[in-house]
């Protein structure tokens, strides 16, 4: 009798029946894992490139782009890889922002100080929260992180110091140091893409780490990785707060880009709207992030000019989508021929 | 095999809430020894397990692993330590790969003489090298017992408990995996084994334990156990 277990073309022939082949990845495999520098190549050439189609104002749509895809990449992180469904993460956002404001208003001018500071007080502030919601579970998750997030935003409006509901203008672009010119627009960009692409190459690389599958480990079953060994809490409460940490950078780059931020930055409905885009893009797919983002903040934009009630259609996208390509757009790029893919 | 005991349990007592199912287990497990616990379905094997990998707390009594107590430690601790269990139902993760399970779990700690590598891991499981960049979910079930097998190794354990390993397995997987665990017993692993399968446990085993209604009913040799068959019937259904 044949022996299954060194039969290798049997349960090859089974796996590719359960799980069919996208296309895309399939028809052109050396496109696809080219594709991310390809972006990233158009991207860095989009502000030379822009003001020869009169496309200008799309240089800083791309750039408010970028920054939010860095906060949905946060969230696809902690909500793709590790399993935690936050309904949260924009108050992280919004103590970035305010930490910028904060030292803005204390009288620091350096950019850089000021998006590292976000960074760690977000940081901060998740590694808080996060002591007290992991120790919960599903929707008791989702509607302690809400709640922490609603807190945030009515402590920001409260803060009459810093404009209160009325928010607060950033009318001095931030210095980048001596070799960038923080007020010019395109510089800014590059430095947002810089970024951007620092972040993307450290949460793919952080995703496929030990880390990273403990994560994903987790999100499976929590009991398993700990009698495997894995401080799951720990573990958990780590992934949260890099994420918090990285919302927050994301926060303090939109301080910049808009130069304002107000309490709404941080409302639950901004919270959502990250989730959905995560959603939209593939939840736990390295690219899920910043596919979604591009996909409804350009459709946001295209249907803005068309109508006033653009909902509409994004809200039917949406319902597309969990229909027919519930793993997201982001699954269509990637090769599941058995061989581990490219999440 | 060293005379050390790695594992000891004394008196130990667990159960339910306040429906008790261990009653005063006392059984040592020593360096390089492959004990088997045996019995009928519902006589306390799981809980046992589940007790010594620190999933259920113990109501009375000690577990000592290296001298050191962890009866009541987190199962995280537990593990930490050295002692691994190939679960029932093998539960593999269904979003990590067989190389990724087995990158993910991989431990130095215990400081073994010859660690598992990777390279070594799918030279006892060629099977799982040929899968190594699939996922969880898309293995049969031999070959998902194997990873869970080839997972709980990967963490180089000091004891390595395995739980119905060969549960609902077709018998020439069933075969295999018995070779795999013939295998690490010449190569000195601890090992703690829960099956129904008598006659493939005997030649595998240096001490067996049967548990009756959960106390140890019986305790022997592989070599008393096979000569009283009375045992079988009376205690294993056999």
């Amino acid at each position: 009798m044949a022996n299954p277990v060194s039969d290798p073309s049997r349960a090859t022939v089974q796996t590719a029946a359960a799980h069919p082949q996208p296309r895309l990845a399939v028809r052109f495999p050396g496109l696809v894992r080219r594709l991310p520098w390809l972006v990233l190549a158009v991207l860095a050439l989009f502000p030379l490139l822009a003001p020869l189609g009169g496309l200008e104002y799309y240089v800083g749509f791309v750039r408010r782009l970028l920054i939010v895809a860095i906060a949905a990449a946060s969230l696809n992180f902690i909500l793709g890889y590790g399993g935690m469904a936050a309904l949260g993460h924009a108050g992280f956002v919004g103590v970035g922002a305010y930490t910028v404001v904060a030292l803005v208003d204390a009288g620091f001018s350096s950019a850089w100080l000021a998006w590292g500071a976000a960074l760690l007080a977000a940081g901060l502030c998740a590694a808080l929260i996060g002591a007290v919601s992991l120790r919960t579970r599903g929707v008791y998750f989702i509607m302690i992180t809400l709640a922490f997030a609603q807190m945030l935003y009515y402590l920001a409006v409260s803060l009459r110091t810093y404009g209160g509901d009325d928010g607060y203008g950033l009318y001095t672009p931030l210095a980048m140091g001596a070799w960038l010119d923080g007020a010019h627009p395109d510089v800014f960009y590059w430095v947002v893409l810089g970024i951007a692409a620092l972040v993307f190459a450290a949460f793919g690389r952080v995703a496929h780490s030990r880390f990273g599958y403990a994560l994903r480990g987790i999100r499976d079953n929590e009991t398993r990785m700990a009698a495997l060994g894995y401080p799951v809490y720990r573990l958990k409460l780590a992934g949260f707060a890099a994420a918090g940490a990285v919302a927050g950078l994301a926060g303090g780059l939109l301080a910049s880009h808009n130069a304002f931020v107000s309490p709404a930055i941080m409302h639950w409905t901004q919270s959502a709207l990250l989730l959905v885009m995560v959603m939209l893009g593939g939840l736990g797919r390295r690219w899920g992030a910043p596919l979604g983002v591009a996909l409804w903040l350009t459709l946001e934009e295209m249907l803005k000019l068309y109508t006033d009630y653009w909902h509409w259609p994004l809200g039917l996208l949406l319902l597309l989508v969990v229909f027919r390509a519930p793993q997201g757009l982001a699954a269509l790029f990637e090769r599941r021929d058995g061989h581990g893919g490219a999440r | 095999m060293s005379d050390a005991p790695l594992l000891s349990c004394r008196g130990l007592e667990a159960g339910y809430g306040a429906s008790r199912v261990l009653f005063g287990l006392d059984f040592d497990i020593r360096v390089g020894q492959v004990l088997a616990l045996m019995g009928r379905n519902g006589m306390g094997k799981s809980t046992t397990i589940k007790t010594l990998v620190g999933g259920l707390c113990p109501q009375r009594g000690e577990i000592l692993f290296d001298g050191q107590a962890i009866h009541g430690a987190r199962a995280d601790h537990i593990a930490r330590l050295g002692v691994a269990i190939v679960p029932e139902g093998r539960q593999c993760f269904p979003n990590l790969t067989v190389r990724e399970h087995l990158v993910a779990f991989a431990d130095r700690r215990n400081q073994a003489a010859e660690p598992w590598t990777l390279g070594r891991l799918y030279e006892l499981f060629p099977r799982l090298a040929e899968r190594a960049g699939h996922l969880g979910n898309q293995l049969s079930g031999g070959e998902q017992q194997m990873l869970a097998i080839a997972r709980a190794l990967s963490t180089n354990p000091r004891l390595l408990i395995l739980d119905e390993a060969t549960e609902g397995l077709a018998p020439v997987i069933r075969d295999e995996i018995w070779r795999c665990l013939a295998v690490l017993k010449a190569q000195g692993q601890t090992t703690l084994v829960v099956d129904k399968y008598v006659e493939k446990l005997l030649p595998l085993a240096d001490h067996n334990l049967i548990l009756e209604r959960g106390r140890i009913a019986w305790q022997g040799s592989s070599a008393e156990l096979a000569a009283q068959r009375d045992l079988w019937s009376r205690y294993l259904g056999v």
